[in-house]
């Protein structure tokens, strides 16, 4: 951790467990006494919502592993069983349903945070790099998640995202089969894909912890992109982790726990598909499949390429552009050529990165809807354009924005250190 | 509080972006129809579910399975015969006299020393009794449609209660363009116009146990209200317990803001 430990054992039982095993100072440097820079706003409150999620999932998911049958014959009926007749289990059934979705939320508004604030950059590349495993590793477990109920978008869903598999070329269709277990989505896919269910939130915790452990070698950044100042000076940069920083996190955590009771209690299925309520059937296709919310904006960039590139068809290009728009994070901190971590500074960037939050929603909302209608019904304009000049933007802002706009752009002029910044002397 | 609303922005605009699914063509859009259960604080009407269940009973069980409903669930807390004198709803005398008006096999497997299978009249917690033994059987008897499940009918379709409402009450003399194929109906709430079902309903056709003017409207409103606590039978408790949480929540949040204030009360941040 940052800094020397100052753990000083209270009782002669914590004494004697610090000589054998320092998981009370571990504790204590990590989450007690850890200098945490004192101007943190409320943006950085959600690392602390998420690991209240995913303890959330897991929990809840533990206990409806308990209940749910995952069989193609039982699944459906299992989870209605589960609604319907396990004591609260329409509480615990709907708790992991909408927590998928709080989880993405924060997921979201934390990555955000992080590209605005120059999260990925030295020396946290690493730190970054473990966010977006997460993240992928997120994508998957609720993909398979949502294809347990056994739902008719579960199956169409799975359906259509393990046929994009069939894309690769050569090797795409043993691939395939090797991922469904048989010659379609079927029993053994949904049983594979349970166990995995299963699996993954942990293998999710244990990246977590890297994450935390990566975050604790060079501390928070912070809103102003400012290193503590080494030595005494530092001190006055920092505040303790605790209480400071567990009180304003537990607020935001409370907060955002109510909005989440708002979802669970009064609109358990908003944010669901209607045709998940009908059991899945190989023999009816709904009239559009669509995926969960939070992989919207994925599917519209999978649907924005309907050309080949070269010896690229249509349709592995879309494959290729959906993986990459992932896969481009990883390079992140490569890419932005800026010293300066905090768009604060960067008067011009800032503005490619509101519009690109804007293009990230505006994919979502191309990806809920049919590519070839029109937007707010002007003759003309497809969604496809949308989606496809969106899809540009997106790749733009990480291939050519940020590369070019860190050695173009002139940034504001900095405060001092954090605590100038804190003092007031800079209004930015 | 500005994080507030910028958290409720968010999640609305999210929220907007995964329920935008693109909608039927030339499908009329449902009425608004105002529901006793709607909001935060709505109920289901008793005596409403209680009419439904016996339209469903006299119209719709004629073709329609509810394969996820067992009969006790008419007399659990929030049920249509519900009755404090019964806690067990297993022990209830109208569920119990529901179930045993019905005599027939009811599962395969519950087989008599001989090893046939047994016909007994049901029990509360039999499941309520399918009117076809397989959908070929119910394609064979309905021109080639296959009745949907109501279980869950109201969670099942857009629009939930309204577009039941709209499509039970929405038949119309079929326009001249229209190319109905032999056994089709004509409903413009019906995604693509022609449907299989004939009009179920109409004014007169049962006569309510609690005398209540069976009219088309009436019973379309009954049925979808049954049909709509038959899909989330523990809607009451799930809001009434959504209420206590907030609360909690609220006092909590408000204690922790002020313990937040309390100790940044002398440090710049």
């Amino acid at each position: 951790m940052s800094g020397p430990s100052t753990y000083k054992p209270g009782s002669g039982v914590e004494k004697w467990l610090d000589d054998r095993l320092p998981i009370i100072r571990l504790g204590y440097d990590s989450f007690v006494d850890f200098p945490t820079p004192r101007n943190l706003n409320y943006w950085w409150t959600f690392g602390g919502i998420l690991a209240v999620f995913l303890m959330i999932q897991i929990l809840s998911g533990i206990v409806l592993a308990m209940h749910y049958v995952a069989h193609e014959d039982y699944a459906f009926d299992s989870v209605q069983r589960i609604t319907r007749d396990v004591p609260f289990g329409w509480l615990i059934q709907s708790m992991h349903a909408n927590g998928a979705s709080f989880f993405f939320v924060a997921v979201y508004l934390h990555m955000f945070r992080g590209l605005y604030y120059g999260s990925y950059k030295a020396p946290r590349e690493i730190l970054w790099i473990l966010g977006v495993v997460i993240y992928l590793l997120m994508m998957a477990t609720g993909f398979m998640g949502y294809v347990l109920p056994w739902g008719q978008m579960s199956y169409w869903g799975a359906m259509v995202i393990t046929n994009l598999i069939g894309a690769l070329p050569f090797v795409g269709d043993a691939i395939r089969e090797w991922l469904w277990g048989g010659f379609s989505v079927g029993q053994a896919t949904l049983n594979r894909f349970f166990s995995l269910h299963y699996l993954l939130p942990f293998v999710i915790a244990a990246v977590v912890g890297l994450h935390i452990w990566a975050l604790h070698v060079p501390g928070n950044g912070n809103p102003v992109g400012l290193d503590v100042r080494k030595g005494d000076a530092g001190k006055k940069d920092t505040l303790p982790f605790h209480p400071y920083y567990t009180v304003k996190d537990g607020f935001a955590i409370i907060v955002y726990l109510m909005i989440f009771a708002v979802f669970v209690f009064f609109l358990p299925t908003v944010l669901g598909h209607a045709d998940n309520y009908i059991e899945a059937n190989p023999l009816s296709t709904p009239a559009h499949i669509v995926p969960e919310w939070y992989y919207l904006p994925f599917y519209a960039i999978l649907r924005a390429i309907t050309f080949d590139i070269g010896p690229i068809d249509a349709k592995l290009g879309g494959v290729l552009a959906m993986f990459g728009a992932i896969g481009i994070l990883f390079v992140l901190p490569w890419l932005d050529t800026s010293k300066v971590r905090s768009m604060r500074y960067r008067p011009l960037t800032r503005w490619f990165f509101i519009f690109f939050v804007v293009a990230a929603l505006g994919l979502g909302w191309c990806g809920a809807v049919n590519p070839d209608d029109y937007v707010m019904g002007i003759t003309g304009f497809k969604f496809l354009y949308l989606g496809q000049f969106l899809t540009f933007y997106y790749f733009a802002y990480f291939i050519v924005v940020l590369p070019v706009l860190g050695i173009i752009e002139k940034p504001k002029e900095r405060p001092a250190s954090i605590e100038a910044a804190v003092l007031g002397t800079d209004k930015a | 509080m500005k994080m507030t609303r910028i958290f409720a922005a968010a999640i609305a605009a999210l929220g907007f972006a995964g329920t935008a699914a693109a909608f039927e063509g030339e499908q009329h859009a449902p009425h608004e129809h105002h529901w006793h259960h709607d909001g935060p604080f709505g109920t289901y009407d008793t005596q409403a579910v209680q009419r439904g269940y016996q339209v469903y009973q006299e119209v719709c069980a004629s073709c329609h399975s509810m394969d996820l409903m067992r009969f006790r669930n008419l007399g659990q807390q929030g049920g249509p015969f519900a009755s404090e004198e019964f806690p067990n709803p297993n022990d209830n005398l109208i569920v119990m006299q529901i179930a045993a008006s019905y005599t027939r096999v009811w599962d395969q497997d519950e087989v008599n020393d001989d090893g046939d299978p047994v016909e007994r009249p049901g029990l509360p917690s039999d499941a309520f009794p399918a009117p076809f033994a397989n959908e070929q059987m119910a394609r064979a008897s309905n021109g080639g449609a296959y009745p949907p499940d109501l279980s869950l009918i109201v969670k099942a379709r857009s629009h939930g209660e309204n577009y039941l409402y709209s499509l039970l009450t929405g038949y119309e003399e079929a326009p001249a363009d229209s190319h109905l194929a032999p056994g089709q109906y004509y409903n413009p709430y019906f995604p693509g116009g022609a449907i299989a079902m004939a009009p179920p309903l109409a004014d007169g056709i049962i006569e309510y146990a609690d005398g209540t003017e069976a009219t088309l409207e009436q019973m379309a409103e009954d049925v979808t209200t049954f049909l709509s606590w038959a899909g989330d039978p523990h809607m009451e408790t799930r809001k009434q317990m959504g209420v206590m949480v907030l609360i909690y929540l609220l006092i909590f949040a408000i204690l922790v803001y002020l313990a937040y204030r309390q100790v940044w009360a002398n440090v710049k941040h």
